[in-house]
């Protein structure tokens, strides 16, 4: 019988069981997941449909032997229908019955699907799967053209950027607000990536939404699309990229309680004992907006598991939470942002600012603490910006620099920078793990 | 585990931690080929940064909590769990930077060569990683 039984392989899962085996060598593991592979780089999907990337180990997150390394039974291709948690077991669809002791629920996100008909017509596809890349790869041998991508997301980007290395096919990408990549980056920057959209010959549509997906004249495959302003774009293929949103309905009538996404407190565990929840399903603190959101990002997916897998396996570990941390490298631009960096004018937060060609530095204070930035064009210097903001450090007697072009360590008041470098990277974060927790592995 | 430490009151910014560095990672190993007539150009994974009269040159930590390897999507960072080294396979990177956002250090970076990071990789080899054995001043020191 499973010890730990955890339901999602992917970033949180995966982060679940290298925890769990740092502390529990033994215990048994079970992991279920409805897509029938290893887990896999879901952000590679987009190397996947360009054609640059087969599916085998390179797209693998671990090892091809994670499984037997670790001694995990795997369910692959198997969903958990519902869960008895008074009685400690998930019901699956292949008529088994798994118990546990501690369950993990990492379920990720579904694509959210705007109600709207024509939907079910062939040729209407979502971007977030290894299948939903293989399904539109074949799409596009057989020779769609045209295609309308709905949602200018990141994932609508990554999705922009694929289709675009296919020879010949045009793109339509069609956002409901007035610019794309609200939740990564302010007006400049999505300013930017819109003129290089528009440079690759996509037709952008702002302030636009899709209403209908209307049947070709067979009626069975996808014609075309309606806007909401009454004009029919023709195309081959829709690809739904709206957002996705915390698939939660596991919790339907259990004590498990959701807002958005399962709701957790610091060690990951939700209203039930015993059950835990972390990445792109549940909510989390957010230390910069000092509430609990939603962060579908990869890095809180994986540390919010391996905080809940240290948890279930009985070493207290805490997460003091998360704020935006963006990366964006598609149509030959790079990003970075993190926290709050277009903020509301209520919030009276100072911006400094800084500009000179391709590079655009941005930076947001409030009570001499860094709140938020996006840097564009030249960003490696952006995970000294995440640190400062994430130990809330008195930036005052040297703001100006963090928007300078040679912004870095040396850059810091020299006590705080040597005491960084001195730490050995045994980062003073209650934030992630148990102090020493894997230095104790490495020794 | 044993990793690269910058001693910022001795370094004079010389860059020869730079040079070395980079032509370690060459294709010919051969500073005077690398630099001259190398295409691509060879990439250092050490940088040297300056304020005023201080500078120190900084490297991969190879962090005890290493931040980049929780953050990184693909799987192509990962924590040696017997050396302690951050190791990186350039074949796995899908060049999404989400590794430089988490890094504290600011010491990953793109490749700009190809569409991938670059990181130090403590020179595998060598007993002695080549920045700390070129340092004239000893300002930088592996302990
Ligand atoms: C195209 C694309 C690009 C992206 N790029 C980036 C990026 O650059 N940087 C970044 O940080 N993030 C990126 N993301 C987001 C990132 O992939 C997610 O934040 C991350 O995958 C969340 O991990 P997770 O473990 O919470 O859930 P998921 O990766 O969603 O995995 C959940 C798994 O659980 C399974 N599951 C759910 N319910 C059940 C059930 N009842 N029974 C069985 N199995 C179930 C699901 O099928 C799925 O396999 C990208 C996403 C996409 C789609």
């Amino acid at each position: 019988m499973p010890k730990y039984l955890i339901v999602g392989n992917s970033a949180g899962g995966i982060a679940a069981v290298e925890a769990i085996r740092q502390v529990d060598p033994k215990g048994s593991i079970a992991i279920v997941s409805d897509e029938p592979y290893p887990a896999y780089s879901r952000p590679a999907i987009a190397e996947f449909l360009m054609g640059e990337r087969p599916f085998d180990e390179r797209m693998l997150f671990r090892d091809a032997d994670f499984y037997s390394r670790n001694r995990v039974e795997t369910h692959l291709g198997v969903k958990v229908l519902r869960l008895d948690v008074g009685g400690r077991k998930a019901v699956l669809d292949n008529g088994e019955a798994l118990p546990w002791e501690r369950l993990l629920l990492a379920t990720g996100g579904t694509p959210i699907m705007p109600p709207m008909q024509g939907l079910a017509l062939e040729g209407v596809h979502t971007f977030v799967t290894l299948d939903d890349a293989r399904r539109l790869r074949q799409a596009l041998l057989n020779g769609a053209k045209r295609v309308v991508v709905v949602g200018g997301g990141l994932i609508g980007c990554s999705l922009t950027h694929s289709l675009l290395q296919y020879g010949g096919v045009q793109v339509t990408l069609v956002e409901l607000r007035e610019r794309i990549l609200t939740t990564m980056m302010d007006t400049p920057t999505s300013q930017r990536v819109e003129a290089r959209l528009r440079k690759l010959g996509v037709q952008l549509l702002t302030g636009r939404s899709v209403v209908r997906v209307l049947p070709d004249a067979p009626g069975a495959r996808v014609g075309g699309v309606l806007l909401d302003n009454g004009e029919e774009l023709p195309c081959d293929l829709v690809g739904m990229a709206v957002g996705v949103r915390p698939r939660t309905e596991l919790a339907h009538g259990t004590p498990v309680r959701v807002q958005r996404g399962f709701l957790v407190d610091r060690h990951m565990e939700t209203s039930a004992p015993g059950v835990y929840a972390c990445g792109d399903a549940a909510e989390s603190h957010d230390f910069i907006y000092g509430a609990s959101r939603v962060v579908a990002i990869w890095p809180n997916a994986y540390i919010g598991g391996r905080i809940a897998g240290f948890n279930m396996a009985g070493d207290a570990a805490q997460y003091d939470g998360c704020t935006a941390m963006n990366a964006f490298s598609y149509f030959d631009l790079a990003l970075a942002s993190g926290g709050m960096f277009d903020p509301e004018a209520q919030e009276e937060c100072t911006t400094l600012s800084k500009e000179s060609g391709e590079v655009y530095r941005k930076v947001v204070l409030k009570h001499n603490r860094l709140v938020g930035f996006v840097l564009l064009g030249d960003i490696e210097q952006s995970g000294v910006l995440y640190r400062l903001m994430q130990e809330q450090v008195d930036v005052s007697q040297f703001q100006e620099h963090l928007v300078a072009d040679n912004f870095g360590l040396v850059k810091l008041p020299r006590p705080l920078r040597q005491a960084w470098i001195r730490e050995d990277g045994r980062v003073p974060q209650k934030a992630t793990a148990p102090a020493g927790r894997a230095h104790k592995a490495v020794e | 585990m044993k990793r690269v430490y910058p001693a910022e009151e001795f370094c004079v910014a010389c860059r020869l931690c730079e040079v070395y560095c980079a032509t370690e990672h060459s294709q010919s190993r051969d500073v005077i080929r690398a630099f001259k007539e190398e295409q691509p150009p060879p990439t250092k994974r050490i940088f040297l940064q300056q304020e005023g009269a201080a500078s120190l040159a900084i490297n991969c930590r190879h962090c005890d909590e290493p931040r980049c390897v929780w953050a990184c999507v693909a799987g192509a960072l990962t924590k040696d769990p017997v050396t302690g080294v951050v190791n990186y396979q350039p074949e796995k990177c899908i060049g999404c930077w989400t590794c430089l956002v988490a890094c504290p250090y600011g010491v990953i970076v793109r490749d700009p060569n190809r569409p991938k990071i670059a990181k130090c990789d403590l020179c595998p080899g060598r007993d002695v990683p080549v920045c700390v054995a070129v340092c004239p001043n000893r300002a930088l020191v592996l302990s």
